[in-house]
């Protein structure tokens, strides 16, 4: 048990810092890189705590597609201003700060509810939960026991708000560009030799006249 | 004292699963450049020692010896990371790989998850190479690769889906163990060859090799890596495909198993069959490289995203409504 304190208190330090660190590094792909770190001891804890299909989607979602789509937005942004503004002085960028404050009060005052609430309340936090966790089975199968029947609805709806997300972020960004030259694979399969070419008789110092 | 004991017995197999790994990636890097050569009417690496087989070796070797240059205006603790983590995680994804019953590093429930995990982390390794080096090739390298190997990640994604219905569990053996009636390559044969085709484009082979087209990018993400560090993103990228082979061979081709379950084939140990299975594929990828041009990068993301998606979508839905017809799903 030595051994198991000793790594979650290591990956719990790492998670701890990367987290600050996002948040008070200058550059701000250093940011990113540190937010996966932060991901990645996160879901060494999941591990640790035998939650281990939990660790691996959220290694596969979040670093491996999500942080890589915070790094592709990043990097484009221009090299000179990949500086992280919100600890200058000047007056424009301390504007923020006030905003920030706020929004940190209530999240940290709705943990407090929540956590409060599991501690002091627990039967008001897993209401009516008729599946017992068992130690015979893997937690992926008992997962896809509890998710594909009691909590189905929740599923369902909660991947409808994701696909409605997904569309409307297309439909928002999306702009067709006039004059752009697109290849039609259908046009191309389909041409003919007729239409391509067409063989025409030369006569000696007479020379041929097209696109007449 | 146990503990210790315990800790070194572990040191000990993962060194003797990485070393020949290791040793197999030098092999296949030569056995690449032949089959590319032979291809094209050439004779390719045959000087250093019988064959060429050495050559690998004398390659690593002038390797060390040059000098590592670091560009000035670089992120230098970035750009001496990026190929650190391209070979560390081309290196980890073995120890879940099965060589035969119960010969495993680490017998995970998650395997496959793993793999896929470690295999999606891999494209960190190019875009910090490639922005951390400050330069425009490498840049738009690691751009190109960071985009493309997301996409076909998806579709390696769903045709995972596609064995673990048949399979029922998320451990490599299992999936193995799974196969012994059929290899998954018969059921599933188209998924077979849409995995083949996004492990290319996965591992940055041509003719997805878009990130290092040497036409157009000088090479891409790599351009301003030399020495150890250009030689261990090469390693890293030939271990990658490794993996992929030896994931193929898991996932359609049944594994340690043998093809015939009778009297001579039975003898021969799994592990030689497994082997044989990666050579296969890797010969296969390598035939691939000398035939097939490169891809143009707007017409591979309509292959991955247009039809390659859409179809594994589709075989999904028709594999578990077989599987549901005729009562065949897995149970616990």
């Amino acid at each position: 048990m030595v051994a198991h304190a000793i790594f979650f208190y290591v990956f719990s330090i790492i998670a701890v810092i990367s987290a600050i660190m996002v948040t008070v590094s200058k550059n701000t792909v250093h940011s990113v890189f540190f937010l996966i770190l932060d991901f990645i001891s996160i879901s060494c804890l999941f591990i640790m705590i035998g939650a281990e299909f939990l660790g691996m989607i959220m290694l596969i979602v979040y670093v491996g597609a999500v942080a890589v789509l915070f790094l592709f937005v990043v990097m484009m942004l221009n090299v000179a201003q990949q500086k992280n503004q919100w600890f200058n002085s000047d007056a424009t960028s301390s504007s923020h700060i006030p905003i920030g404050l706020i929004i940190s009060t209530i999240i940290f005052f709705e943990l407090i509810i929540v956590v409060g609430g599991w501690k002091y309340k627990p039967e008001l936090s897993n209401p009516n939960t008729t599946t017992q966790i068992s130690n015979e089975i893997s937690n992926t199968h008992s997962l896809g026991q509890v998710l594909y029947t009691d909590y189905i609805h929740i599923f369902q709806i909660s991947g409808m708000i994701l696909l409605i997300a997904m569309i409307g972020a297309i439909v928002l960004t999306f702009r067709r560009r006039e004059g752009l030259k697109t290849q039609s694979y259908l046009k191309q399969i389909s041409r003919e030799r007729s239409e391509g070419i067409e063989v025409l008789e030369v006569q000696s110092n007479k020379g041929v006249k097209i696109d007449d | 004292m146990e503990y210790i004991n315990l800790v070194f017995e572990e040191v000990y197999k993962i060194f003797f699963l990485l070393v020949p790994v290791l040793v197999s990636v030098a092999m296949i890097v030569w056995l690449d450049r032949r089959v590319w050569a032979f291809v094209q009417k050439r004779q390719g690496p045959n000087v250093v020692g019988p064959f060429g087989l050495l050559q690998s070796l004398a390659d690593a070797l002038k390797y060390i010896f040059k000098e590592i240059i670091i560009p000035a205006s670089s992120n230098k603790i970035i750009f001496i990371l990026a190929p650190i983590i391209t070979m560390t995680l081309a290196l980890i994804a073995w120890a879940v790989i099965p060589f035969g019953e119960d010969q495993v590093l680490a017998n995970i429930n998650v395997g496959i998850l793993y793999i896929f995990a470690v295999s999606s982390l891999g494209v960190y390794g190019i875009i910090m190479g490639g922005w951390a080096s400050n330069s425009k090739y490498p840049f738009l390298g690691s751009i190109r690769s960071a985009a493309q190997m997301v996409s076909y990640e998806v579709s390696i994604g769903i045709i995972i889906i596609n064995v673990l219905l048949c399979v029922g569990s998320l451990n490599l053996s299992d999936i193995v163990i799974a196969q012994q009636n059929m290899w998954f390559i018969i059921p599933l044969f188209p998924m077979f060859v849409i995995f083949f085709i996004s492990a290319l484009a996965e591992t940055n082979r041509p003719p997805f090799d878009l990130p290092e087209a040497e036409a157009e990018l000088v090479a891409g993400y790599q351009t301003e890596y030399s020495g150890m560090m250009y030689a261990m993103f090469w390693l890293g990228e030939y271990a990658n495909i490794l993996l992929m082979c030896a994931l193929g061979s898991i996932l359609f081709l049944g594994g340690w198993l043998s093809p015939i379950d009778l009297y001579p084939f039975n003898l021969v140990p799994g592990v030689i069959w497994l082997i044989l299975k990666i050579l296969l594929l890797f010969i296969l990828f390598a035939l691939v490289k000398a035939v097939v041009p490169r891809y143009r990068y707007d017409q591979l993301m309509r292959l991955g995203w247009k039809i390659f998606l859409p179809f594994s979508l589709i075989y999904v839905v028709l594999t578990a409504s077989y599987l549901f017809y005729f009562n065949l799903l897995p149970t616990l």
